[in-house]
């Protein structure tokens, strides 16, 4: 009705040459071909085509393990393809999961439409959503740095699995600086985040990208002194090793070895927390205050890469308190504990019985697994706790977690010398505190056993009756 | 007549300067939190000058969402206004209809029937709750927590419901009316609301223990924000700001309106820390104790309806079903306590029946009045706590 | 304290200040004179009689038909001496200030009441009363650029705002001004 004097801005067709426009007809057609039939059957391919992936790689690392050896090209590029493959696995999933675990604690059903149960395909959704994004850089932005960041900080990420132990051969590279590396390339990370922030030239993001600055060196110090401790215990930087002096059931875990080790690893897990920007230490994108911090001006794809490399650096972070505290891929019965009548199947030289060992005595299940809880918990403490303060960070980060690290940092070297392996006092800490862990997991198990009971009582009936999730 | 074009905030004109601390040189930052931001609980929009995470002033702007609220009741009669008050503070309609309804019904010299003065008790409580209810999970957000703002809502939606059974509404209600309220609750509806009351109660206390009292949001607010009682009462701060600060000052205690008198319920004020259960971290007048004053006054506020269940009589529940009501020549201005504070309304009446002069006095626009000289010299994630603590409504604001 | 008491305080204090009084309206309020305003509000929070701590509200009021601007101060008594007992009810009062629709223009008490700096903002921006010595007299809930008072009864909807038009429905169902 009202006559605009401006018109629309009229934007320009993209200029395609002729062999773009070929590989759009193609990919055209072969979307329309495979449509249908993506349609009808979407869970059953994508879990026929991950369960395919899983068992045509572990055939392949046994087989390459036993006729190939170490260093052949085969095996290194089944290595990068599984990791690589495993690392662009772990958001898709880790996306899913917390927002499942994050709808659970609210009382809510979270993610339940997309491909059929409890909207198993809603990440993927997602992604397709995510890559269909304009690709925009704000006209203020220093486009160059603007456009790298993503990939500054999702490939160091993806360069730690390198070295990223699962089991005791399942590793791409067996460095005697393999936590080195890891740390390195976590520390990398935070480049490609002051990068965004800087290059976005937004007064929020360039906030965002000073309080991650900020916070890395408050944290990065203690957590790295917390990593000297089980290096020092073991005498060795190399992840495999460590792993490896783990294996003799749950009472070896390294967590468990003493005082001064177990509360290092619960003071590396929050100093982890750190590392990846979880809450309650998510001060670089607190979108309270900052409306989105560094990632105020990205959106699509490059947004969604940032997200990539904090769920892969979850993962990560978690993996490493793995295998440094809580025995690696080693699963809490000990070899010793088997029974003869199994030990003999058990211990047999065949790929049954590899298999079974894998499954019982500890491979890489049992890493996957426990790393995956321990996201889990990240999961878990975001959803529970407020964020803290930028002064509050650097406070509890300089000012208490770094003389306690020093503390135990000597504490753990004296135990070393004067505290040997076999005598009474090593004895008595490793058996009390790994009872007392598993104590307190039974109990956490009982209290939820309980609680489910009764659960019309904790959240109330209204609340039970008209709400799924509740 | 002065000018009519003025410049804009002068203070915002001012060079930036240049501060000096040692060695090292810093700059001082403006910058614009709102009117679009996470943390400002709608169009509000701050300007703030920062040093790094320091702000050193916070400069609020405001009338976005100005909708000439009092301009409309100049040329509307009371009857068709009710609705306009809705949209004011529209987390709180019933208790902004019951605000306007007394004011007419004061002018007007109208009776209200005592069963309609019962229900009306009972719905500005629920709405009370319903309130308070987003302020409490709001602010977890604005701290970061996000689980407090989902169970929040989840008890909202109960309340919600109950209003939707007694009026089809669930946000703007137009319920409360000019003589009463517009119909009878449904049959079975004390019993829904009892057994929503005996369900919400033990809620608050899981709240605490989720929130209130979790060590790092005590941290983030506790001397954060702090108020003295001298400065909320000269600033015009009323409601759970006022009483955050200390004061134990409650318009339904102290000039009761519809039939408050008969109720036997607290009023919760700040408290320092160390006593019963507060932390002692937290002083008096910080956001810590606003925050915790509007949990407490939820208590308070089940107490009231069960109460007024308990008693509510039968009968009629509207005066007389007019359309049109003849204002005086007078003028009448009236407060009642709203979740936020006193709001009041001010009618002037020539004789027709529509008045000459609506005025409303919002208790978000004073109590955000004083954003400016409590967030000085505080950091940016303090500003958040501050703003979300004093639990303005925009729509009450900018009217 | 009845309003026949605080209006008979006031009158004794400040003589021919206190032009009148209205005790039997809804709203029982004395009229003074603009210019000895901040003298009398200063006497009503600092007397110890009175002791108006809380400025509730400025309402602005047009008088178009005697060519006159009126401010109405509501304000009232918290009697809070730095106890945690529950306060009783003591007294309110309104006073009110009527001038020239020409030229309004009456002393601020911002100073006094801090509570008053946004409401005579607010006075400002919708009746166009200028408030002397207020501290930052600009529009509160307007642009900075709006044209004309809105709440004045001779207010003219603007035809037009920043190439926005305006809505020309206004003259159909508002034939009242």
């Amino acid at each position: 009705m009202t006559q605009f004097s401006t018109p629309w801005v009229e934007r320009n067709k993209p200029n395609l040459s002729a062999i773009e426009k070929l590989m759009v007809g193609v990919a055209m057609s072969v979307a329309g071909l495979a449509a249908p039939i993506l349609r009808r059957f979407p869970a059953a391919i994508f879990f026929g085509a991950v369960a395919g992936g899983v068992v045509g790689i572990y055939l392949v690392a046994l087989l390459s393990e036993a006729f190939l050896g170490e260093y052949h090209l085969l095996r290194d590029i089944l290595a990068v393809t599984g990791v690589s493959l495993f690392a662009a696995h772990i958001p898709l999933f880790a996306i899913w999961w917390e927002r499942k675990v994050a709808a659970r604690i609210q009382s809510r059903m979270g993610p339940m439409r997309v491909g059929g149960w409890h909207g198993w395909a809603q990440s993927m959704a997602d992604g397709i959503k995510l890559i269909a994004k304009e690709d925009l850089v704000p006209a203020a932005a220093d486009a160059a740095l603007f456009r790298l960041a993503p990939y500054v900080t999702l490939i160091p990420v993806v360069i730690a699995f390198l070295t990223l132990p699962f089991g005791a051969h399942w590793i791409f590279r067996n460095m005697d600086v393999g936590l080195l590396v890891i740390v390195a390339m976590l520390g990398v990370e935070v480049v490609g985040v002051i990068m965004a922030g800087w290059g976005s030239n937004s007064k929020w993001t360039v906030y965002g990208a000073m309080r991650e600055a900020c916070q890395m060196v408050s944290y990065e110090i203690p957590m790295g002194i917390s990593l000297l401790l089980p290096v020092l215990t073991i005498g060795s930087l190399n992840l495999v090793q460590i792993g490896d002096a783990q294996a003799g059931g749950w009472h070896t875990w390294l967590a468990f070895q003493s005082p001064f080790m177990f509360v290092a690893a619960v003071a590396y897990y929050i100093t982890s927390l750190a590392s990846c920007k979880r809450a309650p230490f998510d001060l670089p994108e607190s979108e309270s205050e900052l409306v989105a911090g560094f990632l105020t001006e990205y959106s699509g794809i490059r947004w969604s890469l940032f997200f990539f490399a904090e769920y892969v650096a979850m993962y990560i972070v978690a993996a490493l308190a793995v295998v440094l505290f809580f025995g690696g891929w080693s699963s809490p019965i000990s070899p010793e504990w088997i029974p003869d009548w199994m030990g003999r199947f058990l211990f047999a030289d065949n790929a049954a019985a590899r298999a079974a060992q894998g499954l019982i005595l500890g491979g890489p299940i049992w890493m996957v697994v426990k790393s995956f809880f321990l996201v889990f918990v990240q999961m878990w403490v975001r959803w529970t706790l407020p964020r803290i303060r930028i002064d509050q960070v650097l406070y509890s980060c300089i000012q208490v977690l770094l003389p306690l690290m020093l503390v135990l940092l000597i504490g753990q070297t004296l135990w070393v010398l004067w505290v040997p392996e076999d005598s009474l006092l090593a004895m008595v800490t490793r058996i009390a505190l790994s009872s007392f862990t598993g104590l307190a997991g039974l109990g956490a198990c009982w209290i939820i056993f309980k609680a489910r009971l009764k659960k019309r009582a904790l959240v109330g009936v209204l609340a039970v009756e008209q709400l799924p999730g509740a | 007549m002065a000018d009519t074009v003025l410049e804009s905030a002068p203070d915002l004109l001012m060079d930036i300067d240049r501060v000096e601390q040692g060695d090292v040189e810093t700059e001082e930052l403006l910058i614009n939190m709102g009117p679009q931001h996470p943390a400002t609980h709608g169009v509000l929009r701050l300007v703030l000058r920062a040093d790094g995470e320091m702000v050193i002033e916070a400069v609020p702007h405001i009338g976005y969402l100005h909708r000439c609220a009092e301009k409309i009741g100049e040329n509307l009669q009371p009857y068709q206004y009710i609705p306009y008050t809705d949209r004011m503070d529209y987390l709180a309609g019933m208790n902004n209809n019951q605000a306007y309804s007394i004011a007419v019904e004061r002018i007007a010299g109208m009776e209200v029937p005592e069963r309609a003065q019962y229900l009306r008790v009972i719905f500005a409580e629920l709405n009370r709750i319903a309130s308070h209810l987003v302020a409490f999970g709001t602010y977890g957000l604005d701290i970061g927590a996000f689980t407090a703002f989902l169970y929040s809502f989840r008890e909202r939606e109960m309340v919600l419901d109950l209003c939707e059974a007694a009026c089809g509404a669930r946000l703007t209600y137009s319920y409360i009316t000019i003589g009463g309220v517009h119909d009878d609750v449904p049959d079975g509806w004390f019993d829904r609301c009892l057994e929503f009351l005996d369900y919400f109660d033990p809620k608050i206390d899981e709240y605490n223990q989720l929130l209130s009292f979790n060590q790092i949001f005590v941290k983030r607010t506790a001397k954060v924000g702090v108020v003295s009682a001298e400065d909320a009462i000269a600033f015009g701060l009323t409601g759970p700001c006022l009483r955050g600060s200390g004061v134990k000052w409650d318009l339904r205690k102290s000039t009761p309106y519809d039939g408050y008198e008969k109720f036997d319920f607290d009023i919760p004020i700040g408290r320092p820390g160390g006593t019963d259960e507060i932390p002692h971290s937290v002083v008096v007048g910080d956001s810590w104790c606003r925050y915790y004053v509007r949990l407490e006054e939820m208590k308070q506020s089940v107490n009231l309806i069960r109460q007024a269940i308990r008693n509510c009589p039968e009968g009629a529940t509207l005066a007389k079903k007019n359309k049109t009501v003849k204002l005086p020549d007078d003028e009448v201005y009236v407060e009642i306590e709203n979740p936020r504070g006193q709001l009041g309304f001010y009618i002037r009446g020539d004789g027709s029946s529509i008045p000459a002069r609506v005025k409303a006095r919002g208790p978000s626009f004073c109590n955000l009045s004083i954003v400016r000289h409590i967030s000085n010299n505080c950091l940016i994630a303090d500003v958040a706590a501050i703003v979300g603590s004093l639990d303005v409504v925009m729509g009450e604001v900018d009217r | 304290m009845a309003p026949e008491e605080i209006c008979g305080i006031l009158k004794s204090e400040f003589g021919e200040a206190v032009e009148d009084a209205c005790l039997d309206c809804g709203r029982p309020y004395a009229l003074v004179s603009a210019d000895s305003w901040p003298k009398i509000a200063r006497f009503l929070r600092d007397d110890a009689r009175l002791g108006f701590n809380l400025l509730c509200c400025i309402t602005s009021l047009d008088m178009l038909a005697e060519n006159k601007l009126a401010a109405i101060y509501d304000v009232c008594r918290i009697p809070f001496e730095g106890k945690a007992d529950l306060l009783e009810f003591v007294h309110e009062f309104a006073v009110r200030i009527e001038v020239d629709r020409d030229s309004p223009s009456i002393p601020s008490v911002a100073e006094i009441w801090p509570a008053a700096d946004w409401h005579e903002r607010e006075a400002f921006d919708m009746m166009g009363i200028v408030f002397d010595g207020h501290p930052d007299l600009r529009r509160i809930l307007c642009p900075d650029d709006w044209v004309g008072y809105p709440l004045l009864k001779d207010y003219e909807f603007p035809v037009e705002y920043q190439g926005i038009p305006g809505t020309t429905e206004h003259e159909l169902l508002s034939p009242r001004h």
